[in-house]
């Protein structure tokens, strides 16, 4: 397994290299390839990975890379990290097949393919190393990518907005400094245990630590969590990078980056400094119950003329990634376990989304929700239907994949660990719970606005020679995330069952 | 070696390296008397070659063992300590501090542009001379060696900054006016190093009449015994970090930096940016952590607001800033700052430092390693950014206009790549992962040494930093746009401009750039052997 493990780094990174050996024409298919291959690697994981004990590291590698500064080599996955690396190689896989053609087209594939291929190498190495600081170069290294896949192969805002260039800049300051303020939480912890082994640290849950160095540690790494998660009130880089990011790029990010901050609150979080987490979870809970609200009703303040689909995608990222904050902060069982889901989820479906509206923009040339007209059944019933699919899903349907994410975090937060106050998680949940409806009413307008309704053409004048029904490229790139979505959703031990003893154990409880 | 009262043994295999450099200085000077006008630019290659025999000495050093069993020479006995006086060593910080001032030359002298237009001969005599000095201060163990180290490596500095063209007065009103003149420069130069140097004298008299001693190690056995700390000794030895603190231009002695860079020939700015910074480092080390090891806790907290505010400065103003080298400039001093970082730290997990005594200068503890490590980082990738800087724009004033290099990549793409690699590593962040690494050094000292408030400081300080050092590297490989319709004239200087830095570039900077890319990617993916 270690060996699949390393290839999953390695293929993108020989991806990488073969970039620059074939001619450039070839760029977006090598890259296509690399990815596919990287997935189909991925999923050899699958039957290897031993579910009976899915709570300890399995295919560990541990080498020394630099003794001065305590940085070891070391990856492995359990439970919780399997399928976040599953998820980031389908997403990958298929942003790089559905950058194909679009990329061949404007001649700079080259560069295009090997900044996915490296913001691959980082979002995969984030989920599978299990050194502080070997993750901390990870996480640093998806920075630079989607910086430049922002800034070069964005779009301006069309209302005035922030360019492309500031939209980038801020995405990269913003969570710059969360990582930098990150490593002075890892460095912190380091100094009181010697250590920056997380299997060691998960085992020891806290213990060794003072409870004040913990709070000092869950701070400073909270606060880079908490930016890149993102949190109300430091959530105002993503829908300016959202609405400014290419398609693949807003996919990647909603999609993978985001979850990264999950993933840290997580592991490092709950796993490793559980009394600093203890001590701010109701305030970070209550964060995440103003972001479920605050990204809802952004999202209904959107929709109007000039109204961007893309920003509305975007807020609503910020209410779901809510949720999981308040399933972390509620330290229960079901309450990580929804959160983990959740997270999962909103990177199937808000990846779908993305794709869909990237799919309005390539087609309309806009995303305003005004202007790319209505009656979407009427023109391209297979599109339109795929859009109120994915938008029903994100709202929640029960039996999407939605659903059981939110569902458990709303039961750990009804019973939340010992020694939390369960009143505040109480009226917690119950706002939780308006942010809900307030959700699916933002989801439905948008349907209605957009695929129902008489069939009017968009404003913009040369559409009807774009306007298709899905291509098959999209058909191939899409499909597959609507397929899981339900599956999930039918079916959702497939995400827990490896995941669920994981949870167990992250939590502290032995055996 | 005999260490008899009275007379003094030479070690002169410790010395050869310095030794190597000083002959090679007058030997430069000597063959510049029989060369003929037109192959006095190949003085460069004697030049070089004289370093690379000093770098092979050092090698020797080296592998002879030295940096386990460390060769003291000039010794006295001063009567203060059981242990010999001596007034230079090459132990292991020597030899490394050498060896990196060394091949920091050797890029300076290898990244003159085309076209560069000083009197060769004196040039390379001046760099090898003052760079003889900034070598005889890392080896420095008393304040003496130190001091004429110190006059050494600033006297033919002035000189060097004096080659710096005129002002020119181009239609491009704000890039002729950002531009100091080399004469100008090397007066502001000379003047301030001049007063510094005098208040680092004044210093060094204090604490000589407090100790009786001018060696270093004499000094901290005799402030450890005595435990004396009178104001008069905190007055002197702030007078002799003063004299430091102007070298690695640390605020409030960072004035001449801007102006000296950017009136200066480019690879002089990139000498005085490294080479003279390090021979700087390395003085303010050996003082503050040998001499006045007793006293760190006083000084420490001076060390740390020094360090907190020259960071901050220096990236702040940075951002305003539209030329290469004056933006190179200022980032060196943003950069100083972290290396001063490391020094403020007086305990190390709950240890106090200055219980400990430190004999020698091989094992001066964790948090000077950092300094060090980030110091060899530092050179590898600000030389790199120089050397690009030089080959492209060294003849045009303060390196050329940032706007002048965008889209360069589709130019320039092998000088575009290495520049947006060395500015990613000034930023620290991946692919640039060396810078990431030295930093990662500088924040691991402080946060084992409790100095947490400094620590949130310099992490907000990266993310400034990261700002303009972004900004240039994704200038690079902006996408070519149509050139904007400008006034004829304007357009034509801004076209003239962007033509120079689309000439090919001569051998010299293409090894330099190449040298500094290699230790780069090297320390990228294994930094080891800068941490020993």
């Amino acid at each position: 397994m270690s060996a699949i493990l390393l290839l999953l780094l390695a293929i993108p990174a020989a991806g990488l290299l073969a970039l620059y050996v074939v001619p450039r024409e070839f760029a977006s298919r090598i890259g296509a390839l690399a990815g596919v291959l990287t997935f189909a690697v991925s999923l050899v994981l699958l039957p290897l990975f031993d579910y009976s004990a899915g709570a300890s590291f399995q295919g560990q590698i541990d080498l020394s890379w630099i003794q001065a500064l305590d940085l070891r080599f070391h990856l492995g996955i359990d439970g919780v990290s399997l399928p976040l690396v599953l998820l980031t190689t389908l997403l990958t896989a298929l942003c790089l097949i559905y950058a194909v053609r679009t990329t061949t087209r404007d001649g700079k594939g080259r560069a295009f393919t090997a900044l996915l291929l490296t913001l691959e190498i980082g979002m995969v190495g984030t989920f599978i190393s299990l050194d502080l600081l070997l993750f901390f170069v990870f996480f640093e290294l998806v920075l630079i990518p989607m910086y430049g896949l922002i800034s070069h192969w964005g779009s301006d805002d069309a209302h005035g907005g922030a360019s492309k260039q500031q939209s980038a800049m801020k995405f990269i300051l913003y969570t710059l400094l969360g990582s930098a303020l990150m490593l002075l939480g890892f460095l912190v912890i380091h100094a009181k245990t010697g250590t920056f082994d997380m299997v060691l640290l998960q085992q020891r849950h806290g213990l060794g630590i003072t409870a004040s160095a913990q709070s000092l540690a869950f701070v400073l790494v909270g606060l880079g969590f908490a930016i890149k998660t993102p949190m109300w009130p430091l959530h105002t880089w993503l829908p300016d990078a959202h609405t400014s990011a290419p398609t693949v790029g807003s996919v990647l990010l909603a999609g993978v980056l985001l979850k990264m901050g999950t993933y840290g609150f997580i592991r490092i979080g709950v796993g490793e400094i559980p009394e600093g987490l203890h001590r701010y979870a109701v305030a970070l809970a209550a964060f995440g119950v103003v972001g479920i609200v605050y990204g809802s009703l952004a999202c209904l303040a959107q929709i109007r003329a000039d109204g961007d689909l893309k920003r509305l995608i975007a807020y609503s990222s910020v209410g779901h990634m809510g949720f999981t904050l308040l399933g972390i902060a509620s330290m229960t069982q079901v309450g990580i376990d929804g959160a983990l889901f959740a997270s999962v989820a909103h990177g199937l479906i808000t990846g779908l989304l993305f794709f869909l509206v990237g799919g309005f923009k390539e087609r309309y040339g806009t995303t305003d929700l005004f202007a790319i007209g209505r009656g979407l059944y009427g023109r391209s019933r297979r599109y339109g239907a795929l859009l109120a699919f994915a938008a029903v899903a994100s709202l929640g349907l029960p039996g999407l994949a939605g659903f059981w994410g939110e569902l458990y975090v709303l039961v750990g937060a009804a019973r939340p660990g010992p020694g939390l106050s369960v009143t505040a998680f109480h009226v917690y949940m119950a706002v939780a719970g308006i942010g809900m409806v307030l959700t699916a009413a933002y989801l439905l307008l948008v349907v209605r606005r957009v695929c129902m309704g008489t069939v009017t053409d968009p404003a913009n004048e040369n559409v009807l020679a774009h306007d298709s029904d899905l291509t098959p490229r999209e058909w191939l790139a899409w499909l597959p995330l609507a397929a899981l979505t339900l599956l999930a959703g039918l079916w959702p031990a497939v995400v827990l069952a490896a995941a669920d003893p994981a949870v167990h154990t992250v939590l502290g409880a032995r055996g | 070696m005999n260490h008899g009262f009275g007379g003094q043994s030479i070690d002169y295999t410790a010395i050869m390296p310095v030794l190597i450099v000083a002959l090679g200085a007058l030997g430069v000077l000597i063959t510049d008397l029989f060369t003929r006008e037109k192959r006095k630019h190949d003085l460069l290659w004697l030049s070089a070659a004289v370093i690379v025999i000093a770098l092979i000495a050092e090698l020797g050093l080296w592998i002879g063992g030295a940096s386990t069993k460390p060769r003291l020479t000039f010794c006295l006995d001063s009567g203060h300590s059981t242990v010999l006086g001596c007034s230079y060593s090459a132990d292991s910080f020597s030899l490394t501090i050498q060896t990196l001032l060394l091949g920091g030359t050797l890029l300076t002298v290898l990244m003159a542009p085309r076209r560069f237009k000083v009197p060769f001969g004196e040039y390379h005599f001046l760099i090898l001379c003052s760079l003889t000095g900034a070598m005889v201060m890392a080896g420095a163990r008393d304040f003496i060696t130190m001091t004429v180290g110190l006059e050494t490596l600033s006297l033919p500095a002035y000189a060097l900054v004096g080659f710096g063209g005129r002002k020119r007065r181009g239609s491009d009103g704000s890039a002729a006016d950002a531009s100091t003149s080399g004469a100008e420069a090397a007066l502001k130069f000379f003047l301030m190093s001049v007063a510094s140097t005098a208040v680092m004298l004044f210093g060094i008299s204090l604490v000589y009449g407090v100790t009786g001693s001018v060696y270093f190690a004499d000094m901290q056995a005799v402030l450890h015994l005595s435990g004396y700390h009178a104001s008069i000794l905190t007055t002197g030895m702030v007078l002799t970090l003063a004299g430091f603190a102007f070298k690695v231009s640390a605020v409030p002695f960072h004035f001449w930096t801007p102006e000296v860079y950017s009136g200066a020939p480019v690879p002089v700015a990139a000498y005085l940016s490294v080479v003279s910074k390090t021979a700087g480092f390395a003085g303010l080390i050996l003082t503050l952590e040998i001499a006045f090891r007793t006293e760190i806790h006083n000084l420490g907290t001076l060390i740390a607001i020094l360090a907190a505010v020259t960071m901050t400065l220096g990236n702040t103003v940075a951002l305003r800033q539209r030329s290469a080298v004056r933006l190179l400039a200022w980032s060196t001093i943003g950069q100083a700052g972290y290396v001063l970082v490391p020094l403020a730290v007086t305990t190390w997990n709950g240890a106090d430092l200055a219980k400990v005594p430190v004999g020698q200068a091989w094992n001066l503890g964790p948090a000077v390693t950092a300094s060090v490590a980030y110091l060899v980082f530092y050179a590898a990738m600000n030389l790199g950014a120089f050397g690009v800087v030089s080959a492209l724009g060294g003849t045009l004033p303060g390196g050329g206009e940032l706007a002048d290099y965008r889209s360069l990549s589709s130019r320039q793409p092998r000088a575009a790549w290495p520049l947006g690699l060395f500015l990613l590593c000034l930023a620290g962040l991946p692919p640039g992962l060396m810078g990431l690494f030295a930093k990662v050094a500088v924040f691991r000292a402080v946060i084992s040494g409790g100095l947490t408030w400094l620590a949130v400081v310099m992490a907000v300080n990266v993310v400034i930093a990261l700002f303009y050092y972004l900004r240039w590297a994704a200038a690079l490989f902006a996408p070519v746009t149509t050139a904007p319709a400008v006034a004829g004239a304007e357009a034509g200087a801004a076209i003239e401009q962007r033509s120079a830095l689309s000439r090919s570039i001569p051998l010299g900077p293409r090894i330099a750039v190449g040298l500094a890319l290699v230790v780069t990617v090297f320390f990228s993916l294994y930094p080891a052997p800068a941490f020993k």
